[in-house]
């Protein structure tokens, strides 16, 4: 019964259990409707998948968009948002290309450190600001997408960096794959795996959503809320910053223009992913598949034919209904939680079950 | 270390003190409590016991006054830092991270570790089973924190503060919700804790707790410590008349009124999981009091007949017409007024102009082609304030400004302006202080006197017994008693109050036993 496994799940045997929470797991959701996606599409246009390209395409183009959407998941799950990202991978992606100017000889593994250390400096800006000016993330991390922007038009201008400033085997990067895996799509995996195993086995992870399902239970609890806090803005950032390096190796072509908008197309990716906006709800599997959902239905809708205006009003029913969908069920199971006191009113000799001897 | 351990006395306060702003919490607050005992804490609401509470706690950091934990002085800035120390706290009111299963609420921040630093999941259900059976309850804890009924947070809250293994344990109300075995689990563990050397401080306004379970018992009121004794040493009646330093029967002014037609008739209310099958009615003149623990229903019951909460059966009437569900602008029509309990968050605009919330309902009625102006506002404030003797130099004057009294008598003026003829008013002088209590007491008896029907929600006995002409007792969403004022004592509605279905069966049980064995 779909009531056992919320209020008594330990009463189920473990893989009933499991198996239970997964079907019922937005992920599950997300993932099948991407399925769905793709096979509708492949059938009408069968390069979709089943060409060199679009097989490439399927894979690289969501790669940008999953690491931030990685990072906006854990701001989330704090119950923060972080809408400086763009700013930052643009400001990032930039910087790659004056650090190969100033030394082409740089190893790519120096420069990721670099773009990780500078993203992260400027996440880490965020979180001061958010943790001690007690001023709500998204009035801040507005002000940063500006200030970040500003300082990146200031510092480049009309000019822009490109392919060729870069080493020959920076640029290769964008295009390798690994057993025709991409190797930008690995690396985005690679963070995806990292933070996810992060948040669901580590103190801390599990931390960051106790902030944001109560902050101020959180503190009287004792839980370090600003250094929370402080950590996923700063991871957000650094993998803002990863996601610039990889913007730099794909497109080779910076300009001022770059990352813009990105920070909306984030959030919306964890919101359909089924990271709560409140805060304290959601994984980051379901903030990547929610990433790969977006970008690939925005591939998707034009080669069944639907305009360019359709397209954007689909993505944005699809966030509408994400978050619609999250308080309906919200509720549903409160309600339903609610409710289950009066079953264990009725059998108090379950209820003292655990009484020993 | 050797020290610390040799200290006989764990927690030591003297002359402790602290303002929030211009408004004085903790006057001067002393208390000593020796290892291996049970230290209670008495005094009224606003006597400033939870402000001590949360001083050792590290919630908030004292003004000035001696703090000594373990014989050393300490100043926790943080609630980090407390529990480090060994300080486990129960607070008042259950703080849970909803979203959370009931295991990490548990084990948040030390959850047991396996290798490679990687959390133990299974370890951390195993070890939360122990404690929910060493409490008597069964709590699953792989379920969400979110739903849990008042009594079973409070009971986690509980294995949280157990499991923290702390050489001082704070329990602030902690038996407020729960049923008499749950509260007798309890007991049985503090006894154990307490034979294990360590100290506890118990606060409770049941006095046969305090004196069941306490070795000490100090008193506070007004912001100040005013004595410590021998729970053996002393009596309930000593330390009333302390804690209140007057009589009690001048605080509740109630006068007998006509009484008069049937106003509000709540037939069959039921809300799943919430309450089930409420009926009764209120008439005209009459204050009827709802009293039973916190988390019995009270509330919720309040608020779906005003029709903030919504009901899945059952009916609601007032002078006859039924009252649609779910509806409170349909509700002040027909003649309700609802003075919720959290009145800083529900029932006023704190930081708006008296006048303002005053004329906040009756806006429409003040409108002249659809613009309010100061003026109308004021004018319709004036007499009402005026009369309530609201202390505000001006109408103009910011609601956030105010006393608790103060805004209590404004949240009222408001509804009064609607003439209503149902006032349901929830825990109308929690933090409120005494001079002022009486004031709203005196106030709901004169309005019940000009044909009013009161609902008075109450968690403090004395005010329901003293305010109420009838006495529902509500328990586990049922009313479980009606009491007239004269059959109304604080046993009996004790006792219908914590008439649980666990409580009921196993006395049940037990005289079954008793037949068979006779």
């Amino acid at each position: 019964m779909s009531d056992t496994l919320l209020v008594e799940p330990s009463a189920q045997p473990a893989a009933a259990r499991v198996l239970g929470t997964l079907l019922r797991s937005r992920e599950i959701a997300i993932g099948a409707v991407l399925v769905l996606l793709v096979v509708l599409t492949t059938l009408k246009s069968s390069g979709f998948v089943f060409s060199s390209d679009g097989w490439r395409n399927l894979l690289v183009s969501p790669a940008l968009l999953l690491i931030l959407a990685v990072g906006q998941a854990v701001v989330i799950i704090t119950r923060n948002v972080d809408l400086s990202v763009g700013s930052t991978l643009g400001l990032t992606a930039y910087l790659t290309g004056k650090v190969f100017i100033a030394s082409p000889g740089m190893p790519v593994v120096a420069v990721f450190v670099i773009g990780l250390a500078f993203g992260g400096l400027l996440g880490l800006v965020n979180g001061l600001l958010v943790a001690y000016g007690r001023v709500p993330a998204m009035v801040i991390t507005l002000g940063t997408l500006y200030i970040y922007r500003g300082v990146f038009l200031s510092w480049a201008g009309s000019d822009r960096v490109n392919a060729d400033d870069f080493p020959q085997g920076f640029n290769d990067l964008g295009t390798a794959s690994v057993l025709s895996v991409p190797v930008v799509m690995l690396i985005a995996l690679a963070v995806m795996a990292v933070v996810g195993y992060y948040l669901r086995t580590a103190r801390g992870g599990r931390e960051l959503y106790a902030t944001g399902s109560d902050p101020d239970a959180a503190t009287l609890y004792g839980l370090p809320v600003i250094r929370r806090v402080l950590v996923a803005f700063v991871l957000s950032g650094a993998l803002a910053g990863v996601a610039g390096v990889v913007y730099a190796a794909r497109y080779g072509t910076v300009s001022s223009g770059a990352g813009s908008g990105l920070e909306l197309q984030a959030v919306g990716a964890a919101v359909i992913g089924g990271v709560a906006i409140a805060g304290g709800v959601g994984t980051v599997w379901g903030a990547a598949l929610g990433a790969v959902l977006l970008i690939t239905i925005n591939r998707a809708l034009p080669m069944v034919g639907i305009s360019d205006f359709w397209q954007r009003a689909v993505v944005g029913a699809l966030i509408i209904a994400a978050i619609v969908l999250d308080r309906v069920l919200a509720a549903r199971q409160e309600r339903q939680l609610v409710a289950a006191r009066d079953l264990a009113r009725r059998e108090p000799d379950r209820r003292k079950a655990g009484t020993p001897a | 270390m050797q020290d610390r351990a040799a200290s006989a006395v764990v927690l030591e306060l003297r002359d402790v003190a602290k303002s929030f702003g211009s408004v004085v919490a903790l006057r001067s607050g002393s208390l000593t409590v020796e290892r291996g005992s049970i230290h209670a804490v008495v005094g009224e609401n606003g006597a400033g016991k939870s402000t001590l509470v949360k001083i050792v706690a590290g919630v908030h950091r004292r003004d000035e006054g001696v703090f000594r934990f373990l014989g050393e002085d300490v100043d926790f800035a943080t609630t980090a830092a407390s529990k480090a120390a060994g300080i486990a706290v129960i607070y008042q009111e259950p703080t849970l991270f909803p979203d959370l299963s009931v295991a990490e609420n548990i084990f948040m921040g030390r959850q047991p570790r396996g290798r490679g630093r990687r959390i133990d999941y299974g370890r951390m259900y195993d070890e939360s089973d122990r404690l929910f059976a060493r409490l008597g309850v069964h709590i699953d804890p792989r379920r969400p924190a979110r739903g849990l009924s008042i009594a079973d947070q409070q009971v986690i809250e509980i294995a949280k503060a157990i499991s923290l293994d702390a050489t001082l344990l704070i329990m602030d109300e902690p038996t407020a919700a729960l049923s008499g075995v749950e509260v007798e689990r309890l007991f049985a563990i503090a006894r154990s804790l307490r034979d294990e050397g360590r100290g506890l401080v118990f606060i409770s306004h049941r006095f046969d707790e305090v004196f069941a379970l306490c070795d000490h018992i100090t008193v506070m009121r007004d912001g100040s410590y005013v004595s410590t004794d021998r729970t053996t040493d002393t009596d309930v009646d000593a330390i009333v008349s302390r804690m209140v330093g007057r009589e009690v029967a001048e605080l509740f002014p109630k006068t007998p009124a006509e009484v008069g037609d049937v106003v509000l008739e709540v037939d069959g209310l039921t809300s799943a999981g919430v309450f089930h099958d409420v009926s009764f009615e209120v008439r005209a003149g009459e204050i009827v009091g709802l009293a039973g623990l916190v988390g019995a229903g009270r509330s919720e019951i309040a608020r779906a007949v005003f029709g903030v909460d919504r009901y899945d059966d059952g009916a609601v009437r007032l002078l006859g017409r039924k009252v649609p569900a779910h509806n409170p602008r349909a509700a002040i029509r027909a003649g309700m007024a609802f003075v919720p309990e959290d009145r800083r968050r529900q029932g006023l605009v704190i930081e708006e102009s008296v006048a303002r919330n005053v004329g906040s309902v009756i806006r429409r009625g003040l409108a002249r082609a659809g613009v309010l102006t100061s003026a109308a506002e004021n004018r319709a404030a004036g007499p009402w304030a005026g009369r309530l003797e609201v202390k505000t130099s001006a109408l103009d004057m910011r609601a956030s400004t105010m006393s608790g009294g103060n805004q209590q008598k404004v949240v009222i003026a408001k509804w009064l302006a609607t003439e209503p003829r149902l006032l349901i008013i929830d825990e109308p002088t929690r933090g409120i202080d005494i001079g002022t209590k009486a004031e709203v007491h005196r106030l709901l008896s004169e309005l019940a006197g000009q044909g009013m029907a009161i609902l008075m929600i109450s968690s403090e006995l004395p005010e329901v017994l003293g305010m109420a002409d009838r006495v529902l007792v509500v328990c586990e969403g049922r009313i479980t008693a009606e009491l007239d004022r004269a059959a109304a004592t604080p046993e009996r509605v004790m006792r219908a109050a914590t008439r649980t279905s666990a409580h009921a069966t196993a006395a049940a049980a037990d005289e079954q036993k008793s037949e068979v064995t006779a």
